[in-house]
């Protein structure tokens, strides 16, 4: 392969081009950086035990953030997502005694109610999607603790327990469950019209529309999605808890699934959606703070650490829009 | 008229001296120089990218000149910003009123310098009473109170105009004020400008509308391609000049040749293939309709904000419509679906290529298959080859400069992002075509080629409605001109009557009254113009 610089032409700034390469690959450069420095400083990071944890703790994040990637893509935002969460484990705990496949598929179910409600407030009323969200962001958690009866239940029962805690070929059958999400997100995004059509509204929604794109069927099929993957990530959270939570479960990982993708080089502004990237922006997050606190820095300063990282990685995408 | 004072300062409170801007390599002002008279009315008028709105923003502070001086009152000044021109009296009214609608009326009216009491709080009577009090002035009695959304869109205007010029203000730019007014707010705006005039306010009124330029202003001056083509005494200047120095034609320059891009001989007794019939939206369409036949190219002529790009936006279905029927090879168009309108064959290249045509953050690849993928993908699944299949032809035929597919189109020439417009079209096949300024903007080598395509694809059968902010163009590229003015049409010249001139004085023809079809509108396509039903 010869360079096909033909009609690449000058690049107007060194500067964006820096900023270019961040938000590619800024992510990977950070997420190597930190286990660079934790192999070296943190006693038993590399033990097999730990390397499983961290991987089993960023499992919900990571499910939430590849939703999120795609609701991002279409320059929306879903706030609702940990009220998804809670929502999602309170239908579980209520229904697990018609055995756990039916309670699993009613909280799947539960998720794509609220997702639908979202999309059909924003595509079909013109609600912006931060305000959509934020009210079933408040509205979400009310309606778990009415559901929980506002109490903690422990849930017992061998498969939550098997797909909480087991391994296959040892590797967690939670990873097992994401690694699957992020497979079929993946191939939306790049192997189907429904992920053009993602990309093409987030770049630019009224061309979209005029290109004959079915803007409302696609949006309102993103925040279903993105529903789903929330009340997945809820019955993750607890299977592996053996406990449903509903005040608790869930609790501000909106924060954490947007600044995944942000890191992760999706752009808040739509457009793009980047898979890997994400998964990469959930795990730097998760050894950020497994590592602050190895080191026994309070979670206080892993939220200082986690503001700063956001703000970076917007400043980058921002030198580069600029360009 | 009577503003010749002894001492040549006075004589203008703002020019532009040989002023010239360019955007990343492309001319928006060349050399312009525009002279404001205290007490007069200037209108300034121009098709789309003749360089009005550059000027304005130059002579306000927005954009910095690249050449050339701006003079304030005889003195060379550098506005820095657009408060810098608004400190020194010089203030803008933009299309969009830009009030706080939910404020009230007197705190809008005061936004920024609110009377205040001892304790520095807002003295919300005596802001209210100051408030009427300017109000007044412009023959509007509101209760000052109520918020601002509640009023009408005029007066909601005539606040904005109240708030610019309540201050000791000289100049006041107003850019297509009358564009969202009802026929009784446009007499008091015009009462308005008038009272302005006579307070020896120098007003700046771009506007699309030649009754208003004829009504209300003194002077005009015309851009034309960031030229300065005109600037005289309104009285001096009749209809068809003006429009003819609009489009860019000396009018004895239009009876030469034509040398038409397009010529072809299409069957008169062949069926029309698409029919809109009495497009209406209130402010904006008035009846109109079009008919186009198989491989015939029917231009939709007359100034911006004629209506042309709406009604094509309206065949489209993407311009919300009071009434109206298109049909297309006789069967009933769902309206206000553009996915409608493309699979039954109709599809649209917009007016604006930028925020309506391209998604800058995608590929030349994907740009160009998006409204062709539910016919190319199996269950929703596309594959990247699949796409290259019908991409790459398309990209060799156009002549699409870009290194590859995946190349991002925001990165590509006008010329080519417009080409990529185009290939998403072809790859539909569609039988009709709309193309609205598909020549806007680029450089003369991709323009000749766009041409020579729209001729070739109508040699094929395929039929074409054509938009130019060009006469030219449309002249040379169509079959048949449908001639619209302030939202109707007044005019249709059908192929023996297809030229300049009178496609000029079909617009400049005075009156809103003018009906039905013009003198010279005898063609069967010109019958069905106003026939109720």
């Amino acid at each position: 392969m010869t360079a096909t610089d033909l009609t690449a032409g000058r690049r107007p700034m060194a500067r964006a081009d820096v900023a270019d390469w961040l938000a590619e690959r800024g992510v990977y450069v950070g997420l190597l950086l930190l286990i660079a420095f934790n192999l070296a400083f943190t006693p038993r990071f590399a033990d097999a035990d730990n390397i499983r944890l961290q991987f089993v703790q960023v499992v919900p994040v990571a499910i939430i953030a590849l939703g999120m990637a795609l609701v991002i893509g279409t320059k929306g935002i879903d706030l609702s997502v940990g009220s998804v969460m809670a929502i999602s484990s309170a239908l579980l705990a209520l229904f697990l005694g018609y055995g756990p496949v039916v309670a699993i598929v009613i909280a799947l179910v539960g998720g794509a109610a609220v997702g639908l409600l979202n999309g059909v407030l924003i595509s079909y009323f013109g609600i912006q999607p931060i305000v959509a969200t934020l009210a079933l962001l408040v509205g979400g958690r009310g309606l778990a603790l009415v559901i929980a009866q506002g109490r903690l239940t422990e849930v017992f029962d061998p498969v939550l327990a098997t797909i909480g805690s087991d391994r296959l070929v040892g590797i967690p059958i939670v990873v097992l469950i994401a690694v699957g999400v992020a497979v079929v997100v993946a191939v939306l995004v790049t192997r189907t019209t429904f992920g053009r059509y993602v990309v093409a509204i987030g770049g630019n929604a009224d061309a979209s529309f005029l290109a004959g794109v079915p803007l409302r069927r696609t949006l309102l099929s993103v925040y279903v999605l993105s529903g789903v993957l929330a009340a997945l990530a809820g019955i993750v959270q607890t299977a592996r808890l053996s406990a449903s939570d509903p005040s608790f479960v869930g609790n501000l990982i909106e924060l954490s699934a947007i600044t995944a993708v942000v890191v992760g080089g999706t752009p808040l502004s739509g457009g793009r959606v980047r898979i890997l990237g994400t998964l990469a922006g959930a795990m730097l997050m998760q050894l950020i703070g497994a590592t602050l606190i190895s080191h026994n820095l309070p979670d206080s300063a892993t939220r200082m650490v986690q503001a700063a990282i956001i703000l970076g990685a917007v400043f980058i995408q921002r030198q580069r829009t600029q360009a | 008229m009577s503003e010749e004072k002894a001492d040549a300062p006075s004589a203008t409170v703002l020019e532009a001296e040989e002023v010239s801007k360019r955007f990343a390599g492309v001319v928006a002002l060349d050399g312009v120089s525009f002279a404001l008279r205290p007490g007069e009315v200037h209108a300034l008028v121009g098709e789309n990218g003749a360089g009005k709105s550059t000027l304005i923003k130059v002579l306000t502070g927005v954009y910095q000149p690249d050449h050339g001086r701006i003079l304030y009152r005889g003195d060379p000044v550098t506005f820095a910003r657009p408060l810098d021109a608004q400190a020194a009296g010089i203030s803008t009214i933009y299309q969009e009123v830009n009030l706080i609608p939910l404020l009230s009326v007197a705190r809008n009216l005061f936004l920024g310098r609110e009377p205040t009491n001892r304790l520095g709080l807002i003295d919300f009577r005596r802001m209210h009473r100051d408030a009427r009090a300017v109000l007044e002035r412009y023959g509007i009695s509101v209760d000052v109170g109520r918020p601002l959304r509640e009023l009408g869109l005029g007066v909601q205007q005539m606040v904005a105009i109240a708030r610019a010029v309540s201050a000791d203000h000289r100049v006041v730019f107003m850019d297509e004020p009358t564009s969202s007014l009802e026929p009784r707010e446009v007499k008091r705006l015009f009462d308005v400008v008038d009272l302005l005039r006579r307070d020896g306010v120098a007003v700046v009124y771009v506007s699309h509308r030649l009754e208003e330029v004829f009504r209300l202003c003194d002077r005009v001056t015309v851009l034309r391609d960031g030229r300065l083509v005109h600037t005289g005494a309104v009285a001096d200047i009749s209809r068809l000049e003006l429009v003819s120095r609009m489009l860019g034609r000396a009018v004895a320059d239009v009876a030469r040749a034509r040398t038409r891009f397009n010529d072809r001989h299409t069957d008169k007794r062949s069926q029309a293939i698409l029919r809109a019939t009495d497009l209406t939206r209130r402010h904006v369409l008035d009846h109109v309709s079009v008919e186009a036949r198989a491989g015939e190219v029917v231009g939709l002529a007359g100034l911006l904000g004629s209506g042309r790009s709406e009604t094509a936006k309206a065949i489209y279905g993407a311009q919300a419509l009071d009434g109206g029927t298109v049909e297309v090879q006789g069967s009933p168009l769902r309206l206000g679906s553009p996915r409608a309108a493309l699979s039954a064959g109709l599809a649209l290249i917009p007016e604006d290529r930028k925020a309506e045509g391209i998604i800058p953050s995608l590929s030349v690849r994907d740009n160009i298959v998006l409204a062709a993928l539910p016919a190319m993908s199996r269950l929703g699944f596309v594959s990247e080859r699949q796409q290259d299949a019908v991409v790459r032809p398309l990209i060799a035929r156009l002549r699409i400069k870009a290194s590859s597919p995946d190349q991002k189109v925001s990165e590509l020439s006008g010329g080519n992002q417009q080409k990529v417009l185009l290939a998403r079209v072809l790859c539909l096949e569609p039988r009709i075509l709309i193309l609205d300024d598909p020549t806007r903007g680029i450089d003369v080598g991709a323009k000749a080629e766009i041409q020579t395509l729209i001729s070739e694809l109508a040699d094929q059968g395929m039929s074409m409605l054509l938009i130019s902010s060009e006469l030219e163009e449309v002249v040379e590229g169509s079959d048949a001109i449908v001639v619209l003015r302030d939202g109707a049409v007044v005019g249709r010249l059908g192929p023996e009557e297809v030229n300049q001139e009178a496609v000029m004085s079909l617009i400049a023809s005075a009156g809103h009254q003018a009906e039905g079809p013009a003198p010279s509108g005898g063609t069967d396509a010109g019958a069905n113009t106003h026939d109720g039903d």
